[in-house]
């Protein structure tokens, strides 16, 4: 069976599945137009995660009820959209799935097809960490009601497989010898995933900015009044780029201690090391920003969208544009 | 601060030394400095990956200076050729751990105290707690109490009986991941300054069939850490017995690498029992302190050179270093004993190939259809000059190029086991065959356990940091009149935490109940 020809098929199903569901979720967010703001209760918040009893104390309104303005904020559900765009957001959600198997199942015989790990080269990468962007967002949209990013989501898995179809694409092929090696499939997984999450911290990041740039002007309607709150916004953003921290340190670690075997020196300052380490700085830089007056917010929120351009330049960028000992794209 | 009054302005006194110091100290841990440094950092390693490094690839620093040779200068003025240790970079680093350990110091000192503290004094008012819970039951206070602080400690709080309360609190090990983390970045940069200072790295070119020891002449380039001395090298040796490379032939990637694997055979130290080793690129061969790795290979035509007397001057492999992926190798070979004259020979050697309008070059880098292409030297034999020269070129000063009868310079081209016999009886040049030749490095990291043992570390703490969190929970009982306890469990997470602290007041609740369903007010 030529597995190599079923994975091209998979990945084009993929591709233009992923297409029909951006299409699909940007007609939710269009038919949503006139549906007017139902998260301003969600602003009246106290402040109370992270505070001190004595804060939480003052916070509190003299009534003592404070704490069911909380709970009753908490379950005001942002996806839950008016009945002719919900169903438009569940298709949707569907068609994403099923495009995510056909990306699963291209990936997977792509490795089939090269006998080893799908992950040589930058058109197998790159559906990789596609896979993890989507895997990531269904989890979301399916355990915490964040169908709202399907969009974004969408829209970048469609670029993204897009890219690797018609530009990054190599057939199957075996590694160059420097790339045998286990740490060489740790290093990658390691990255891809990080990679993912980074991804959709930033993808947050992105509507946390234009849902705070039209609550400020108090234009918030349709579509972004679906989204969630800047606070949680803000919060997902950093959870999923906190949980993609540990990884990517991780990953560099093992590219390290993968080049300490391949060439003898664990830190080469090769431009991918060079630029791994400046998307590792960007993304300590943003969590402690989260937590720096003056640089909460907005600040914080830029800086995790310096993260994701920081991510993708050091994959593409630096593998098209400078030579270096990663230069293995094969285009 | 400066104080308006009347009929003038006071001005604000100066700070004495010590007082600036301590106002340039608190600038610097600030977390607003060590951000602003975050992103320096980031910017400053920019440029490393985009002019060429002297560290990395000193050829293409050089075809750089050749290329733009004023830009080069503003270039080198601004250290832009060795960017990692240029005095700006170094700056940012050093600042910013300056700032790291300024930052962490006072806060170590903090969480000693506070790990050993009790949880906080129970609030009067548990409702306003993010998460409370009221309930009434028909057990005594003391009950009720006892059973939340079993359950609590079963689940790894830190509890204290105040009273009519009970306080809890969990996830002291966050502060301690962040530090750990920390203090890891602090460990990982003393181990790569181990390792720069102590360390060496260097790399010599063997040809199949000989050997190496590890002595600073053998080297064909060397750099050792500023502690380090040659003396301290290890005495070993060792010989390249079999090198066997394979390259794709399929369609796909062509002429890719697929294969290297050289057989080795190490002394350890003079007068040790030799032993077999396999080399191959990503398994490097570990002699000691020292790490032996296959960083480049090539070809080394075997030629033999008979002199205008008749006599062999030279015979033997040739290293020519390629010039491209198909391995179009270029070299030199000199006969300095032949006599009457001196020989030498320059050009290509060409494992697969072919003649085209680019002039000779490689098709394939195996050793398919091998041939030397070479222009011919000749000069009366001198004294050593005592100058040293590279083995790979040909310095023609003071050398005639020889020619043919019709006077255009000798252009040799031999097919593998041909010769060529030189005019007016200068000697005869014969391609006898090639061998491959290895370049092995050799490189000693005796920091590299620390920054492993940091990097872990580091990640160690950072998942702690991260998904450890902490929680405080507070029970109160009160014995009413009519009987009943009445019961109140309030709770605060004091990080992002993900779920569960309702479940967890909920489930204090029940405990104290004893199985009763707690009346939330909060559930909807």
């Amino acid at each position: 069976m030529d597995f190599a020809a079923y994975s091209n098929l998979a990945m084009m199903t993929a591709w233009l599945l992923y297409l029909v569901a951006m299409m699909v979720f940007g007609l939710e967010w269009a038919m949503a137009r006139r549906v007017p703001d139902e998260t301003v209760a969600e602003t009246a918040e106290p402040a109370l995660v992270g505070a001190t009893v004595g804060a939480a104390e003052a916070a509190g309104t003299a009534d003592g009820t404070s704490h069911r303005t909380v709970r009753t904020s908490v379950t005001v559900d942002p996806g839950r959209a008016p009945e002719g765009t919900d169903k438009w957001g569940r298709i949707a959600l569907a068609i994403t799935m099923v495009g995510w198997v056909a990306n699963v199942v291209g990936t997977a015989l792509r490795g089939v097809a090269a006998h080893r790990f799908p992950w040589g080269n930058m058109y197998e990468f790159t559906i990789t960490t596609v896979m993890f962007i989507v895997a990531a967002f269904l989890v979301l949209a399916m355990r915490h009601r964040m169908r709202w990013l399907g969009l974004p989501v969408t829209l970048l898995a469609t670029i993204g497989v897009g890219l690797a179809v018609e530009v990054f694409y190599v057939a199957v092929a075996d590694l160059v010898p420097a790339l045998h090696s286990w740490w060489f499939v740790v290093h990658i997984v390691a990255a891809s995933i990080a990679g993912a999450l980074f991804n959709i911290g930033s993808l947050l990041s992105i509507l946390y900015l234009l849902r705070k740039g039209s609550d400020e002007r108090g234009t918030t309607r349709g579509w972004l009044a679906q989204l969630p709150s800047t606070k949680k916004l803000d919060l997902w953003a950093y959870r999923t780029t906190a949980a993609g921290f540990p990884l990517w340190t991780f990953a560099v670690a093992a590219g390290a201690v993968w080049a300490q075997y391949a060439w003898g020196r664990f830190w080469g300052w090769d431009p991918k090391e060079t630029f791994s380490l400046v998307t590792w700085v960007i993304v300590a830089a943003y969590l402690h920003a989260r937590l720096t007056a003056g640089w909460k917010g907005s600040r914080a929120a830029i800086l995790s969208i310096i993260v994701f351009v920081s991510f993708w330049f050091n994959f593409i960028g630096v593998n098209l544009v400078f030579s270096g000992l990663h230069s293995y794209a094969g285009v | 601060m400066k104080k308006t009054r009347k009929g003038g302005t006071e001005k604000p006194r100066a700070l004495s030394l010590a007082e600036t110091g301590r106002w340039l100290w608190t600038q610097l841990t600030s977390m607003r400095t060590a951000l602003v440094l975050l992103f320096l950092l980031a910017l400053a390693a920019i440029p490393g990956a985009m002019v060429p490094q002297k560290s990395i690839s000193p050829a293409r620093v050089l075809e750089f200076k050749t290329a733009n040779p004023d830009l080069a200068k503003v270039y080198e003025s601004l250290s832009l050729f060795n960017v990692y240790t240029s005095p700006w970079f170094s700056a940012v680093y050093l600042l910013l751990f300056i700032s790291l350990i300024g930052c962490i110091l006072p806060r170590v000192r903090v969480y000693f105290k506070a790990v050993r503290a009790e949880p906080p004094a129970t609030p009067r008012r548990l409702d306003r707690l993010p998460e409370s819970t009221t309930s009434s039951t028909t057990r005594s206070a003391e009950e009720a109490l006892t059973a939340a602080a079993t359950l609590l400690k079963s689940r790894h709080f830190r509890v204290v009986r105040r009273g009519d309360s009970v306080a809890a609190e969990r996830g002291y090990l966050r502060e301690f991941g962040n530090l750990l983390f920390h203090v890891s970045m602090v460990v990982l940069l003393i181990g790569v300054a181990w390792t720069n200072l102590f360390g060496y790295k260097g790399t010599s070119i063997v040809v199949t069939g000989q050997g190496f020891s590890n002595n600073i002449t053998q080297y064909d380039d060397f750099t050792g850490g500023g502690l380090f001395s040659p003396r301290n090298l290890p005495p070993f040796s060792l010989s390249l017995d079999d090198f066997v490379v394979r390259f794709e032939t399929g369609p796909v990637q062509t002429g890719a690498a697929r294969q290297f694997t050289a057989h080795l055979t190490v002394t350890d130290a003079p007068g040790a029992t030799p032993h077999k080793e396999v080399l191959e690129v990503n398994s490097p061969v570990q002699v000691g302190g020292t790490q032996i790795h296959l960083s480049s290979h090539g070809y080394a035509p075997i030629v033999s050179v008979t002199d205008g007397n008749g006599n062999v001057a030279f015979n033997g492999p040739v290293v020519f270093l390629p010039q491209d992926g198909n391995f179009t190798s270029t070299g030199a070979i000199k006969a300095l004993d032949a006599r009457p004259e001196v020989l030498a020979f320059q050009g290509f050697f060409l494992p697969t190939a072919t003649v085209d309008q680019r002039g000779p070059h490689s098709l394939f880098p195996d050793a398919l259809v091998p041939e030397l292409f070479l222009n011919a030297w000749t000069s009366p034999p001198g004294p050593e000059t005592g100058k040293p020269q590279s083995v790979y070129s040909l310095d023609t000063t003071g050398m005639t190029q020889i020619k043919t009868a019709e006077g255009t310079p000798l252009a040799v081209k031999l097919k593998q086991g041909d010769y060529v016999d030189l005019p007016d009886g200068r000697g005869r040049l014969t391609f006898v065959g090639w061998q491959r030749w290895a370049q092995l490095q050799m490189s000693s990291s005796p920091g590299l356990g620390l920054t492993v043992g940091s990097v872990g570390a580091a990640i160690v703490g950072l998942m702690l940091s991260l998904f450890i969190r902490p929680r405080r929970l507070w029970a109160r009982a009160v014995e009413g009149e009519d009987g009943r306890t009445l019961v109140e469990v309030g709770g605060l997470d004091r990080a992002d935490a993900r779920t569960g602290l309702d479940d967890d007041v909920a489930a204090v609740v029940a405990v104290m109940d004893d199985g009763a369903t707690p009346s939330s007010e909060g559930d909807e």
